[in-house]
């Protein structure tokens, strides 16, 4: 009787039945659009924090510079360096070391890492920038700077030197690219970070995969050989088996690395082996990143601690901590989706829950000599009750149903119309090079910024997880059962003697 | 088995209004002998209808004692009401009262419902009731798709489909035309007479009044036998 009487209900009163399912549809859509939207933005965090510090790291330690300390970015150009040629000179100069501010961790610093309690594994790279400047200047810049003080360089392409110097006339401006004594250079820059080669479960080798050739491995250590980020691979028009030149010696490009994560790049541009780096850039022996895994995910904390405390100069950051450190517009929609999103669907769900609530009230209402009938002829007032309630929870339902086909619709939208977001992992000393290297041309805002392999460009993939799919089941019957009770408590009040009454 | 189906004693039933206490029943004695059929009459407002609920246990007085059938419902509870009612008392009434959305054997099976009857006695014992109110062919229909007449038939049924003991309607014929009347008063009279049930008819009709054995009138809440 109560499924026949439900099914006649439901079916003859559609306007009201389609009214509440409705609601709690549009309210359910929403909260499994968001839902589904923050889960993608989240993973999509992950996925670039993964790519930045590879799959197994929990917690990461470097060494932070002192930023704007001149010394090791400048460019020192002497007068009888380049060639001379109608009055101008032609350089080509570039800086091979550690990237941003950092500064080398030592091979004491390791054993102290290796020491400490807690640490199941590590591994470490050597970050390092090339920057190559390649330029033109007039000669009597050179001329001058050489008489003086040595000045900086001059600050952009193509700007007019501004050089204050000296007690002797300044003989008139010529030579340089123009003519007249402009200068015209230009900057290049790329990430080579040197790595254990036979590391692959912590560290950046982790979450990359091989999309031409091969990683590098044991059998590498020493010799030239480089692997290339895919995308910085395509950009340069390089592929396995040709060369690459780094601080002026030729690799043999052994492979090309692919990051594991969609629409995310891997951390570094090339990479070489760690012994060879440290050759290569006068570190012998040195690191500028450690990768630390825990031996258990309870440890991190006090490893952390640990880590912290044995390394006072040195940066120590748990994976959490990393997490804050991302940002771009991928931080701004996850908090747009935490804040307005999750408010937005918590206040459709109420209101979508009130109007259910109140709607099925109103309906006992309208039932009152139904339902006072019943009573008459014997029904108790739980069977009514539940009458109420199954009906609502059977709405509720068919409106949670619907709920979840609006927010797969929702889901598509998002995938569809969301547009790429970027992410930058910076703010950390040394764990990032959010700006430019200091005293280089353009090095905060010029057209010459060097953009290293820390931004990430992220595609949100919103899909319906099982989760998702649980809570707005959850909801709806949650809805359902919050307005069948408020219905269920009214219809439980009326008296029997409501039959009676002459309402016609 | 007690010989009279009803004794009240001293019944008084008040209701609190925003207006004041409306002493709808006021010490009310009366008994009815089982396989009676009575006729309540009286001006509106009278408390024809108080009286009524009071007999059907579907309100318990303010003071006084109401028993129904050898048992006193001023004190049962709730659950025991509606017991009594499910059990005993088959209600029909001046709008019918039917459920809209529940066709005439549907509406009829409501009655079965709280008496714990198995689908398919439930499914003979429909049949056979509403048979007997001529509507065999009408069991499939919504209430909508029915007359006036035959939705009352419908009511009779779904009261007497429980086997009560007594049958109480309020106004039966209220909302019908003078041929269907009749026949539902036939019904009803038949009932009393064939069956031996108690049947307590509210009504303004003095010709129903004249075939009663016990006519009350109630006027301002004071019953007299006539
Ligand atoms: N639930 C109630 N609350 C307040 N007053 C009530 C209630 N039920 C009945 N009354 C009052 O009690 C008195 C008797 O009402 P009752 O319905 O019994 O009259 P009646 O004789 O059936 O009238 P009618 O012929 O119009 O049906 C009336 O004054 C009515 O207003
Ligand atoms: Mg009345």
């Amino acid at each position: 009787m109560l499924f026949t009487y439900l099914k006649r209900e439901l079916s003859k009163r559609r306007k009201q039945t389609s009214v509440v399912a409705a609601g709690l549809a549009v309210a359910i859509g929403l909260v499994v659009t968001v839902s589904a939207a923050s889960a993608s933005v989240e993973k999509a965090q992950g996925t670039v924090l993964q790519s930045m510090y590879g799959i197994g790291t929990d917690i990461s330690i470097s060494k932070p510079g002192t930023p704007g300390f001149g010394g090791p970015d400048r460019f020192e150009i002497g007068s009888d360096d380049g060639n001379s040629a109608d009055g101008s000179r032609n350089f080509s100069r570039t800086r091979f070391d550690i990237a941003g501010f950092a500064q080398a961790l030592t091979a004491e610093d390791l054993a102290t890492v290796a020491a400490t309690p807690g640490v199941g594994g590590y591994t470490s790279t050597l970050k390092l920038n090339s920057i190559t400047f390649n330029g033109e200047l007039p000669d009597f810049i050179i001329n001058q700077q050489n008489q003086g003080t040595q000045s900086q360089m001059p600050s952009g392409p193509g700007s007019q030197p501004n050089v204050s110097s000296t007690n002797q006339p300044a003989p008139a401006p010529s030579g340089g690219f123009d003519g007249r004594g402009g200068a015209a250079f230009d900057v290049t820059t790329f990430t080579v970070e040197g790595i254990d080669p036979s590391e692959s479960a912590i560290g950046p080798m982790s979450t990359v995969e091989v999309s031409d050739g091969r990683l590098l491995t044991t059998a590498d250590a020493g010799t030239y050989k480089a692997v290339l980020d895919s995308s910085y691979a395509t950009t340069n028009k390089k592929s396995v088996g040709g060369t690459i030149k780094i601080d002026g010696v030729k690799f043999e490009i052994v492979g090309i690395a692919l990051s594991t994560a969609t629409g995310s790049s891997t951390s570094s541009n090339v990479y070489i082996p760690l012994d060879v780096a440290q050759k290569l850039s006068d570190h012998d022996g040195e690191v500028s990143n450690v990768y630390v895994q825990a031996t258990s995910a309870d440890a991190v904390t006090d490893l952390d601690k640990a880590l912290t405390k044995a390394l006072p100069d040195a940066t120590v950051n748990s994976a959490s901590e990393l997490a804050s450190s991302v940002s771009g517009t991928l931080t701004s929609a996850s908090s747009l989706i935490q804040s307005l999103g999750k408010w937005l669907s918590t206040a459709v769900l109420i209101a979508a829950f009130l109007i259910a609530a109140l709607l099925t009230a109103s309906g006992v209402n309208r039932r009152t000599r139904e339902f006072g009938t019943l009573k008459a002829i014997g029904w108790r007032s739980g069977r009514i009750v539940r009458q109420v309630m199954a009906e609502s929870i059977v709405t509720s339902i068919i409106g949670g149903v619907l709920g979840i086909g609006v927010g797969l619709a929702g889901i598509a939208a998002v995938n569809h119309f969301a547009p790429t977001l970027t992410a930058s992992v910076g703010g950390l000393a040394g764990m990032g090079d959010a700006g430019g290297p200091p005293g280089m041309p353009g090095g905060g805002q010029g057209p010459g910024r060097p953009v290293f392999g820390n931004t990430f460009d992220v595609a949100l993939n919103a899909t319906l997880s099982p989760l998702v799919l649980f809570t707005a089941l959850a909801l709806s019957l949650l809805g359902g059962l919050i307005a069948g009770m408020y219905g269920g408590w009214r219809a439980s009040r009326l008296s029997p003697a409501e039959s009676l009454r002459s309402v016609a | 088995m007690a010989e009279s189906i009803y004794e009240l004693t001293q019944v008084s039933k008040s209701f609190r209004t925003r207006m004041g206490t409306v002493n709808a029943l006021d010490s009310v004695n009366v008994t009815i002998e089982r396989g009676s059929l009575v006729s309540i009459q009286g001006p509106t407002g009278g408390g024809k209808s108080t009286l009524l609920q009071l007999l059907g246990g579907l309100d318990q007085p303010s003071t006084g004692s109401v028993i129904i059938d050898g048992a006193e419902t001023s004190d049962m509870s709730e659950k025991s009401l509606a017991e009594l009612r499910a059990n005993k008392v088959g209600f029909i009434f001046q709008n019918f009262n039917l459920i809209p959305t529940l066709t005439a054997a549907e509406n009829v099976e409501t009655a079965l419902v709280p008496l714990g009857v198995a689908p398919a006695e439930r499914k003979s014992r429909v049949d056979a009731v509403l048979a007997e109110v001529g509507l065999s062919d009408r069991g499939h229909h919504l209430p909508s798709e029915l007359s006036g007449g035959q939705q009352q038939r419908v009511a009779i049924a779904r009261a007497l489909v429980k086997k009560p003991t007594v049958i109480l309607a309020d106004e039966p014929t209220g909302n019908l035309d003078e041929q269907t009347r009749d026949d539902i008063i036939g019904l009803l009279e038949g009932l009393h007479r064939d069956q031996g049930l108690t049947v307590v008819i509210v009504t303004h009709d003095s010709v129903i009044a004249q075939r009663a054995n016990v006519r009350l009138n109630i006027v301002a809440g004071r019953v007299s036998v006539a």
